[in-house]
């Protein structure tokens, strides 16, 4: 008897831990049929975008075990990346060279601005996702004047394809034609079982790879350590002797390095680039799969950074197909598939927010004893 | 110099900035050839577009909600209300009251459930609302090509059905308050008469409701709840009425931006529409937890004052279009401003 209770409850346990991802699953397996596309279509659609965006995803691990939340301010590090790659296009370095080039400017601007991120989010203890929101924001000012007005003002720029027709400035969508798909294509593995044809992009896929075992490494390094005792309780980690404003910081630095290289990866994939908006669908991509992915505000895995993006991209693929034949209407799909994106991540932060208040209260209420305990 | 110390901590540095870049504007602006007078009645009429929108956090605000960024929950009730009173057929005046109404009976709907929501996460309100507002944004960009209008002023022309993505107020209440037998001509100012004395009975309105009781124990709520719950305040419900409140405000704040910019926008045009608002509010000196109507009307002027000024003279002084980076950079740097402050004790 008990032990069936138990299984019933470790299921029920198991299903309201995870009730984000199923939805979304739900949602996915409901929207694949009415697509009408073939498993070979949405296959090599996925093993495609997957390599596109997973990088990214994983640049959200640290700052959520070091309980900082999900790290918006990641839109940053991408801005640092984009930076890198306008200087690789104009001074016209191709192919891997070109990347790594793009890489070698991006580090360092993205190590400047993640630490400028960790010291405005040290001063917003407690609300660091809200302020991470706003700082994404705030950037794109900075980062508009600095393309707008800068490039090709005081910074030269030498390549009028990248320069806008007035004559400075950096235009709104620029072609990454030299750089194009550098690194998918730089081992490249044609799959082929009966008719099933596919190309694995295996360059990226080693990159991904690595950069996963670097988060499994870094977990048992004696930073990592810490950045988990800070996420767990603040207090006591100071008390252990960890300096946690430079823990926050370093998580965040990380961070927004690793959005940096996520961002040079996912634009040499799409080969080409909104110079002014392709950064914020970074962050806003990278929350949502991270979410979906089963993760929450205080707990990732890299499990969780594989699910959500194969999830989110699954919806993406099939849901605007999906939409045109359930409603009749493309535009439809679009906006539900964005509806389920912005109503996902919701439910996922409600979720967090509600658990923790109901066991706050729990706790709260086994200290006050039982109701008819005393006299 | 003491005082001017104490007069500089207390209205903060970014808005003494922001006051006297404006004041420069103002003062640059003849000598680069932009009128004065125009110009004025742009600020006023932009004020008054907007102040409602920014009346409508305050109450939020008080009651330790945090900002509201949330805000286009209240806006779409407020396009709803717009856009049935348009089916109806009704116009002028009579339709302006009435899309109140509906306005007012759909914000304390979605106010009801949004509040609803907001009291099971506490603590975490400010990223979620802006979650939950722009899931609501989507939710009803679907049903605008959903929800059976048919007016042709309303629809696509071509399908027949779906609303057109920005629709005309013009046979309806356009400039209803703005230009009306109210309005006032000085030289080439034009004074608004009838859109500021909508703006001003609705600050009114929340001047008088946040010193009722209700109010005043709202504030108590906001500034110390474990206070308030000893004194028998119930917190719940004091914030589920600034939501409520908060809603209502956001839609009538929509009608009264519509009426002034001639045109309802639908589908992905309210996603970022509480930014500006929380800007505002903040630059008047508001803080995450302490707001005033005082805060909404000189933070609105500034805000919207540096909106309409800077795009043309800085213009007419550089020959080239700056406004869109300095808005961009002076609104979000407002915003982390107040969200990174050690919030005071007030004296």
């Amino acid at each position: 008897m008990k032990s069936k209770e138990m299984t019933g409850k470790k299921i029920i346990n198991f299903l309201s831990d995870n009730i984000v991802t199923i939805v979304f699953l739900v949602i996915a397996i409901i929207a694949i049929p009415f697509s009408k596309l073939s498993a070979q279509y949405i296959i090599t659609n996925l093993v495609d975008r997957f390599a596109r965006s997973a990088f990214l995803v994983f640049a959200l691990i640290l700052p959520i075990l070091a309980g900082m939340g999900i790290n918006f301010a990641m839109v940053l590090g991408a801005t640092a990346g984009q930076i890198g790659l306008i200087f690789a296009i104009d001074h016209r370095i191709m192919g891997i060279q070109g990347l790594i080039y793009a890489a070698l400017i991006g580090i360092p601007i993205a190590i400047l601005l993640g630490w400028f991120s960790g010291l405005v989010l040290n001063k917003a203890r407690g609300r660091e996702m809200v302020t991470g929101f706003i700082l994404g924001y705030f950037m794109d000012g900075i980062y508009q004047f600095f393309g707008l007005y800068l490039m090709g003002w005081i910074i030269p720029l030498s390549t009028a394809a990248v320069r806008q027709v007035r004559g400075y400035g950096v235009r709104n969508t620029l072609g990454l034609e030299p750089v194009r798909g550098a690194l998918d294509k730089l081992i490249n593995i044609p799959i082929k079982i009966g008719t099933f044809s596919l190309n694995l992009p295996l360059g990226t896929f080693i990159v991904i790879t690595l950069l996963g075992l670097f988060v499994v490494w870094f977990r048992k390094t004696k930073l990592g350590q810490d950045m988990r005792a800070v996420g767990q309780d603040q207090v006591v980690a100071n008390a252990a002797g960890i300096n946690v404003d430079r823990t926050r910081i370093l998580a965040i630095i990380i961070s927004t390095i690793l959005a940096c290289l996520g961002q040079i990866i996912f634009l040499q994939n799409m080969g080409n680039m909104f110079t002014y908006t392709s950064q914020r669908q970074a962050g806003f991509f990278a929350a949502a799969a991270i979410l979906v992915g089963g993760a929450s505000v205080t707990h990732a895995k890299i499990i969780n950074v594989i699910v959500g993006v194969i999830l989110v991209h699954l919806l993406y693929i099939t849901m605007p197909l999906a939409g045109k034949e359930i409603f009749a209407s493309a535009m439809i799909g679009q906006y539900m598939s964005d509806f389920i994106n912005y109503g996902i991540i919701s439910l996922s932060l409600v979720l967090y927010a509600w658990r923790n208040r109901r066991n706050a209260e729990l706790a709260r209420a086994s200290l006050r004893g039982a109701p008819e305990g005393g006299k | 110099m003491k005082w001017l110390k104490d007069f500089i901590t207390d209205f903060g540095w970014p808005r003494i900035i922001i006051a006297l870049f404006l004041m420069a504007l103002f003062i640059a602006a003849p000598f680069v050839g932009v009128k004065l007078g125009p110009s004025f009645t742009d600020v006023f009429n932009r004020f008054g577009q907007n102040a409602v929108m920014v009346l409508a956090l305050v109450p939020m605000v008080q009651a330790g909600c945090g900002l509201n960024f949330g805000l286009p929950v209240g806006i779409v009730a407020g396009l709803l209300g717009a856009l049935i009173t348009m089916q109806i057929g009704l116009t002028g005046f009579t339709g302006f009251v009435v899309s109140i109404v509906f306005t007012v009976f759909f914000g304390s709907l979605f106010g009801w459930f949004y509040a609803a929501l907001l009291n099971r996460v506490k603590g975490e309100e400010m990223t979620i609302s802006m979650y939950i507002g722009f899931s609501i944004v989507m939710l009803f960009s679907i049903l605008w090509l959903v929800l059976p209008f048919t007016k042709p002023t309303l629809v696509m022309g071509y399908a027949g059905e779906g609303l057109r993505r920005s629709i005309s107020l013009e046979n309806y209440w356009r400039h209803v308050l703005n230009d009306n037998a109210l309005t006032i001509q000085i030289g080439s100012v034009i004074f608004p008469t009838g859109l500021i004395l909508f703006v001003a009975l609705c600050a009114f309105f929340m001047f008088i409701f946040m010193r009722t009781k209700t109010g005043t124990a709202m504030t108590a709520v906001g500034s110390n709840p474990d206070y308030a719950r000893a004194s028998g305040v119930s917190i719940n419900k004091m914030r589920t009425s600034a939501t409520i409140i908060s809603t209502i405000f956001g839609g009538i704040g929509i009608l009264v931006y519509q009426q002034s910019f001639g045109f309802v926008q639908v589908y992905d045009a309210p996603l970022f529409m509480a930014f500006p608002a929380i800007s505002a509010l903040l630059i008047g000196g508001a803080s995450v937890n302490k707001a005033s109507i005082v805060n909404v009307i000189i933070g609105t002027l500034l805000f919207q004052g540096m909106l309409t000024m800077t795009p043309s003279v800085i213009n007419s002084m550089l020959q080239t279009d700056m406004s869109e980076v300095i808005r961009i950079i002076v609104s979000n740097g407002m915003i982390i401003y107040a969200l990174t402050r050690k919030t005071k004790v007030a004296k």
